[in-house]
């Protein structure tokens, strides 16, 4: 019976096996020169992953210098930077670096005020057909969710592309000039992982672009490598927490699950192998 | 041992509330001491009781989500991350409900694959049968409205694409031209769509309690069927499900609640999909639009078939087509530990069923092993699908030698138990 059991288990592995192998040697026919990025080191992976601090603080100072000309990042309020270390203070001067103009003088009057750690980043454009004139047509993508958007999980951990990696990689993947006979559309700059490998956004980073303030060597992968952890941060804030209880929601069960296994062993113990069945009566 | 024991409190205000509205009896005679249950139940016997333990948990998440949750086309997207984000464990309810929705298909393929292995459809069971596929077509309508509220790019373009196939039966005289603007109650999927399909989504899952007490009722007639498949009837074929399921099942609820769990905490998006996280943009269509992978398998079906109107018939049938099991199935043994050849295919069957829901992410032009394109593998995989039920079962089951079947289910304890 066993035996049968193995043989039914292993086949039918067998024919799953078989099937990915068949099915997965035609997952790279994906858009041609198109490359797959590299896998990068986080503080944030595994079930343990913790906030990486001085790395995000250094996230906000390059979206905030540099990326947050053209791009959003609508969902973000400025009270939620605690999770990137900052005090109560800090955060106050953070924000009323920013204007609004959404308050009401005396006179019912539009009038300006600073931001206040309630406010959220405002927007670089004032809608969509602004932030395409001022970009030669293309619409720069709200940061708030993009590394979410643009990660691709697969069964096959190296079929995966990770949204921290994604823009790590188009930060540091442009060359000055398209391969051979490669045909650019005029305005677009070639990039190894961008789809169709023609992206509207020019080289956003140079050496030494952004002066940290923890005195870190600004390279272009610093700084996108930096500016990605900020990202994955904006999109999924919660992270840290939830890995957090993660841990002792499993904790717990795993401990919990023993007991209910031992427990349901003694209630069966009886019946289990029918010691309690007379067999004259059968 | 087994007596189907009558509920007689001792404490007098449960006596009194008894002698007027007998609900303790009716819960100690449907999932207490009072109820009695084939004694040789194996795990696969766990996922119904798992399959209601998702529905609670989908309804409990749901509403408490609801009360955050704007169904209005510009404020959809920011309020679903307005939860993730402010709402105090709003992460949490988010991911439990939208992981969730696929736990509970796990179970509910699991528990009706299990009753294909052991003939749970056979008589005299066919009514709890047939409640059971009308549960499980409810889920996907409410699981596929429910992936359209976050109204990311994959929810609208879902629901564009699953809204469109009923243009389908356009041929309809009266009714058939109009009937996709009637869905959307507009010239395209918009506002009315989104409130009609929130308005659905929270509807739904009561009807589906609804019908869940009615598949319980139904089971309670002739009760559990079990590996064995035979009728227990003998003096000692039963227990009661208190303590002895009631056990068993908490060992297997916590067991899949540490496999829920991994989802929620370390993997809570693997199973969506990233255009999700994009607004919905009437005007950019996604590259690949693809429904959850629940659907998968069926979506792949409605694709194999180059026409739209018999695709769509396809589609549908390969659910309803499960009605008619108890008669396309005629052997007299239900369980398939003894009909060796219908096991056999009941396996390639799960291993197409995966097939189809591989085939169901591809694109239908993409090239696969050999050289052949995935809607030809696609061709071939809907063809076996229908064998499967209309010759494969109605001649196997008729044709096959089946082992010898133990004479009770008692008889076969003690036996398994001689052999060690």
């Amino acid at each position: 019976m066993t035996m049968m059991r193995n043989i039914k288990i292993k086949g039918l592995l067998a024919a799953i096996l078989g099937m990915t192998a068949i099915t997965s040697g035609a997952n790279g026919a994906t858009a041609e020169g198109v490359l797959h990025p590299e896998r990068n080191e986080y503080t944030t992976t595994g079930i343990f992953g913790k906030w990486d601090i001085p790395s995000l603080q250094r996230g906000l100072q390059v979206y905030v210098e540099v990326c947050s000309a053209c791009h959003s990042l609508d969902l973000v309020a400025f009270r939620t930077l605690e999770d990137l270390g900052y005090n109560e203070d800090e955060i106050k001067a953070i924000a009323v670096e920013y204007e609004y103009n959404d308050a009401l003088d005396d006179d019912g009057e539009p009038m300006f005020r600073p931001g206040i750690p309630a406010d959220y980043f405002p927007a670089p454009f004032a809608n969509e057909k602004a932030a395409r004139a001022a970009n030669g047509g293309a619409l720069p993508p709200d940061f708030s969710t993009l590394v979410k958007a643009r990660e691709h999980l697969s069964f096959l951990p190296w079929n995966s592309v990770y949204g921290e990696d994604y823009v790590v990689a188009l930060m540091t993947g442009y060359h000055d000039e398209a391969p051979e006979g490669v045909e650019m559309t005029p305005g677009l700059y070639y990039n190894d992982y961008f789809a169709g490998n023609q992206i509207a956004m020019a080289p956003p980073l140079f050496d030494d672009m952004v002066e940290y303030a923890d005195g870190t060597p600004a390279t272009i992968h610093q700084m996108a490598y930096d500016v990605a952890n900020f990202m994955a941060w904006a999109s999924d804030p919660t992270m840290q927490e939830r890995k957090e209880m993660g841990l002792n929601v499993m904790l717990f069960m795993i401990v919990f699950v023993i007991l209910l296994y031992f427990t349901n062993k003694r209630v069966w113990k009886k019946v289990k192998k029918g010691d309690d069945i007379d067999p004259s009566k059968l | 041992m087994a007596s189907d024991k009558k509920f007689e409190p001792t404490n007098p205000t449960v006596k009194w509330v008894e002698d007027r509205l007998p609900i303790f009896g009716l819960l100690y005679s449907s999932l207490g001491a009072g109820y009695n249950a084939p004694r040789n139940l194996n795990y696969w016997w766990n996922f119904g009781v798992l399959a209601g333990f998702m529905l609670v948990v989908q309804i409990v998440t749901g509403i408490v989500l609801v009360m955050h949750y704007v169904p209005d086309v510009n404020l959809a997207f920011d309020s679903v991350q307005h939860i993730r984000r402010d709402v105090n464990y709003g992460w949490l309810l988010q991911a439990v409900h939208a992981n969730g929705a696929s736990m509970f298909f796990i179970v509910v393929y699991i528990h009706i694959l299990r009753g294909f292995y052991f003939g749970s459809y056979k008589a005299p069971r066919e009514i709890l049968w047939f409640l059971g596929i009308i549960i499980y077509l409810l889920m996907m309508a409410t699981g596929f409205m429910g992936y359209v509220l976050p109204w990311g790019q994959m929810s609208f373009w879902g629901a564009k694409v699953i809204t469109n196939l009923f243009g389908a039966f356009d041929f309809i005289p009266f009714i058939g031209d109009g009937i996709v603007e009637w869905l959307w109650g507009g010239f395209a999927v918009g506002q009315p769509t989104l409130n009609r399909f929130f308005s659905l989504h929270y509807l739904l899952p009561f009807v589906l309690v609804g019908v869940v007490i009615l598949h319980i009722w139904a089971l309670h007639i002739p009760g559990s069927t079990n590996p064995l498949g035979i009728d227990a009837n003998g003096p000692y074929d039963k227990i009661p499900f208190h303590p002895y399921y009631t056990a068993k099942d908490a060992f297997g609820l916590g067991v899949f609640i540490i496999f829920f769990a991994a989802f929620v905490f370390y993997i809570p998006d693997f199973l969506g999909h990233p255009d999700n996280y994009i607004k919905a943009n009437p005007l950019v269509t996604p590259e690949h639009i693809v429904p959850e992978w629940y659907y998968l398998p069926f979506y792949a079906i409605l694709r194999a078939i180059p026409d739209k109107l018999l695709g769509v018939v396809a589609m549908f049938s390969s659910i309803l087509i499960l009605f008619a099991m108890p008669w396309l199935d005629g052997s007299r043994v239900r369980s398939m530990r003894f009909r060796p050849l219908s096991k056999f295919f009941f396996w390639l069957f799960v291993v197409n069923g995966i097939f189809l829901g591989y085939l169901g992410q591809r694109s239908p032009d993409d090239v696969l092993a050999l050289g052949v394109t995935a809607l030809v593998y696609a061709q071939f995989a809907t063809t076996f699908y229908f064998a499967y039920f209309l010759v494969i079962m109605p001649l196997v089951s008729r044709m096959e030698t089946t082992k010898p079947v133990p004479t009770s289910i008692a008889a076969a304890v003690l036996e398994a138990n001689k052999k060690g």
